[in-house]
């Protein structure tokens, strides 16, 4: 087993490898960005060094950097994490030449992988069902035209490098596509240097369901059942659980069977995930491969009982899987919410800053994932992900009453957080009965807001025209202003973060005033 | 004491809210309010900063404040409420009740970023609404808008330089 292995990630997930390295009697050495020197992950590990400025190019994907590191400090291998180059197979390759291991799946498994179409065309031999389509890129609008009138429309067109909806284009009829094609290739070429594009069948409101495998470097293959994922919006999810409430146990045995067909076809080692498209038939399609640890693994982990951070290590020093898949069994349901620092009332827009207050749940079937605290400068420079809020019990109502519970619990000021709109997606009678797909959140967002108060205790007071929460609002500012002078008088409560008037000017705000006058 | 207090709906927004007048008074134990003339005893403490704990005839709230260089919510369980708090005493108080809708208005930075581009120029006509200056943070671009119909009287920000909250952007009038 290794001794010490460097984190070459922040923020909640390297907190969560810290943890499971600690728990392992493993040393942990962490790398942080010039402004991340407060970062959680950098107190919590036993070693800590810098590796540059704050943009992510020039620190966290430095890969001659963070190597440097793992030779200086002695660490005999690197968790990646998710995001940065946690998929990248030259950071791989790099890693294996400076002899240092990488815990992950091979630089060959990434590379097939990481291209859609030699995805594809792996797929295409093992046998796996995918989406209608090509599995090369398309030599030119003709022949997009051709596959379109055979696969019929509506279609997709995707980069074959694509990620992130870059690329990405829904076509209706014949008379889009060429258009389409065009943008697509271009927005590909600048967002990727790989102006590849392929074409499949668009699935209407599909719902996007993944299964989680386990590999290890002895030719062992196992499932550990499926997430669902259908909740997203801009292409990014936002609230996971396991199981999906349209998966039965059937169901999942054939996607476990597919996913490991899959994974053993890319001879593929390590923890991955496997994405498909399922239709409203409950056919399902090979998506795309993802060939690290995914965000919301914790779902899995509390249904199954396993962690998969420990396994991942174990894999990477060389050891069987400890059991075999006749040992996995799937019990209770989870369900993830994925705290970001967004602000609701201006569009979700991401919300960097100072975390004034936090006030964090916990108790009963409460997971909490998190790399933020109370006083913490949340940086403007990566991805808005705080924390992750997990509920898990023993069926699918309970979880979502416990979440409810827990997020009623939740409190962060000084930013803006998505925290309410869980409680919109948890009370939501759509979500409730499980019909989810792709599409649902922002038909959920386009309805009109209701008043979240679902938890809140009802205001029976025994005075005459005291009835309502807005009372205690009221009462509640003037006992502030009584007990915490420090405070409140004279602060305007605006409409939110796009306007502002002329509070600015108030004496309570001696800063601002000095600040804006500075800039006169 | 005795304070102007206008809540907002339970979306967070101030607008619609009625001025109430809450006068309080410290008792023998805990403390005599009178909110609009109705009287109501409460027991109040603050156990912690930006939060606290209110009991009225028997009932147990938990209210946490949050205050940002622009807003100031309070929040009662899960429910958050725009709230602007007036001493009637005090003469800026009263000034800045009688003006806020005209004369200048100065659009604040809303959150820590970095100025990307400006959208109009200064002298120029705008509408309430209207796009202002784009500031980028976590890799998303977000127009803040003019609170008003109006002539950009002065633009502060320059693009590419950073930004805090509550950094007076442009001024409106």
């Amino acid at each position: 087993m290794f001794k010490k292995i460097l984190i070459a990630n922040r923020g909640e997930i390297a907190v969560r490898i810290i943890r499971a390295c600690r728990e392992m009697g493993i040393a942990t050495v962490a790398v942080y960005s010039d402004v991340d020197r407060a970062a959680l992950h950098v107190r919590k590990s036993d070693e800590a060094y810098p590796i540059g400025p704050a943009p992510a190019a020039e620190s966290y994907l430095r890969m001659d950097k963070i190597l440097d590191v793992a030779k200086r400090s002695g660490a005999e291998a690197i968790h990646p994490g998710y995001g940065f180059l946690s998929e990248n197979a030259k950071f791989a390759q790099a890693c294996a030449d400076a002899g240092v291991k990488f815990i992950g799946p091979t630089p060959h498994s990434m590379k097939m992988m990481g291209s859609k179409t030699s995805a594809r065309q792996q797929m295409e031999k093992a046998g796996v069902p995918f989406v209608p389509g090509t599995s090369r890129g398309l030599a030119s609008p003709e022949e997009g035209e051709e596959v379109a009138e055979r696969i019929g429309y509506p279609v997709m067109l995707k980069a074959a490098a694509g990620g992130g909806g870059k690329g990405m284009r829904l076509v209706h009829t014949r008379s889009e596509l060429r258009s389409a094609l065009e943008s697509a290739q271009s927005e590909a070429l600048r967002s990727f240097g790989d102006s590849e594009v392929y074409i499949e069948k668009a699935i209407v409101n599909p719902r996007h369901i993944e299964m989680q495998i386990l590999a290890d470097e002895h030719g062992n293959t196992v499932w550990l059942g499926e997430r669902e994922c259908s909740i997203q919006r801009r292409h990014q999810k936002v609230l996971e659980e396991a199981p999906s409430p349209i998966v039965d146990p059937e169901m999942r045995r054939r996607m476990g069977e597919v996913a490991v067909k899959v994974a053993q076809a890319a001879n593929y080692t390590n923890a991955g995930t496997v994405e498909f498209l399922v239709d409203q038939q409950k056919n399902f399609y090979f998506l795309e491969m993802n060939t690290r640890l995914q965000v919301e693994h914790p779902v899995t982990e509390l249904t199954t009982g396993l962690d998969l951070v420990h396994l991942q290590i174990q894999i990477a020093a060389g050891e069987k899987l400890p059991f075999a898949q006749s040992d996995v069994a799937i019990r209770g349901h989870a369900i993830e919410c994925r705290i970001y620092a967004e602000d609701p009332d201006n569009n979700y827009f991401p919300s960097p800053g100072k975390i004034t207050v936090l006030l964090q749940p916990s108790g009963p079937g409460i997971r909490r994932d998190s790399g933020m605290y109370e006083g913490w400068n949340v940086p403007m420079d990566y991805d808005p992900l705080l924390a992750k809020l997990i509920g898990y019990a023993s069926d699918r109502q309970q979880a979502i009453m416990r979440l409810e519970r827990a997020l009623y619990e939740y409190f962060v000021a000084g930013i803006k957080t998505n925290i309410s709109l869980f409680l919109r997606i948890l009370g939501d009678a759509d979500f409730q009965a499980g019909k989810l797909d792709t599409g649902y959140l922002d038909r959920l967002l386009a309805k009109a807001n209701p008043a979240v108060a679902s938890l809140a205790p009802k205001p029976e007071i025994n005075a005459p025209g005291i009835k309502t929460m807005e009372t205690i609002a009221a009462i509640a500012a003037g006992m502030f202003a009584v007990l915490d002078p420090a405070s409140s008088v004279g602060k305007n409560g605006g409409a939110g973060g796009t306007t502002s008037s002329g509070s600015a000017t108030l004496v309570s705000n001696w800063k601002q005033k000095g600040r804006s006058e500075g800039l006169r | 004491m005795v304070y102007e207090i206008i809540v907002g709906g339970n979306a967070g927004d101030k607008a619609g809210g009625k001025p109430h007048r809450l006068e309080l008074e410290k008792a023998a134990a805990g403390w005599e309010c009178r909110l609009d003339g109705q009287p109501i005893h409460v027991d109040a403490v603050i156990p912690r900063r930006d939060v606290l704990s209110l009991l009225v005839d028997g009932h147990s709230y938990e209210i946490k404040r949050e205050q940002t260089a622009t807003d100031l919510h309070m929040w009662v369980g899960s429910a958050r409420f725009a709230v602007e708090l007036r001493d009637p005493r005090s003469l800026r108080s009263r000034q800045k009740a009688a003006g806020d809708e005209e004369g200048p208005r100065k659009i604040l930075a809303p959150m820590p970023g970095r100025v990307v581009r400006l959208l109009v120029a200064e002298n120029s006509d705008v509408e309430a609404g209207q796009g202002i200056v784009v500031v980028e943070a976590m890799k998303m671009q977000n127009e803040i808008k003019s609170p008003k119909k109006g002539v950009v009287k002065k633009i502060s920000a320059t693009p590419g330089a950073a930004v805090n909250p509550g950094d007076v952007l442009a001024i409106v009038e």
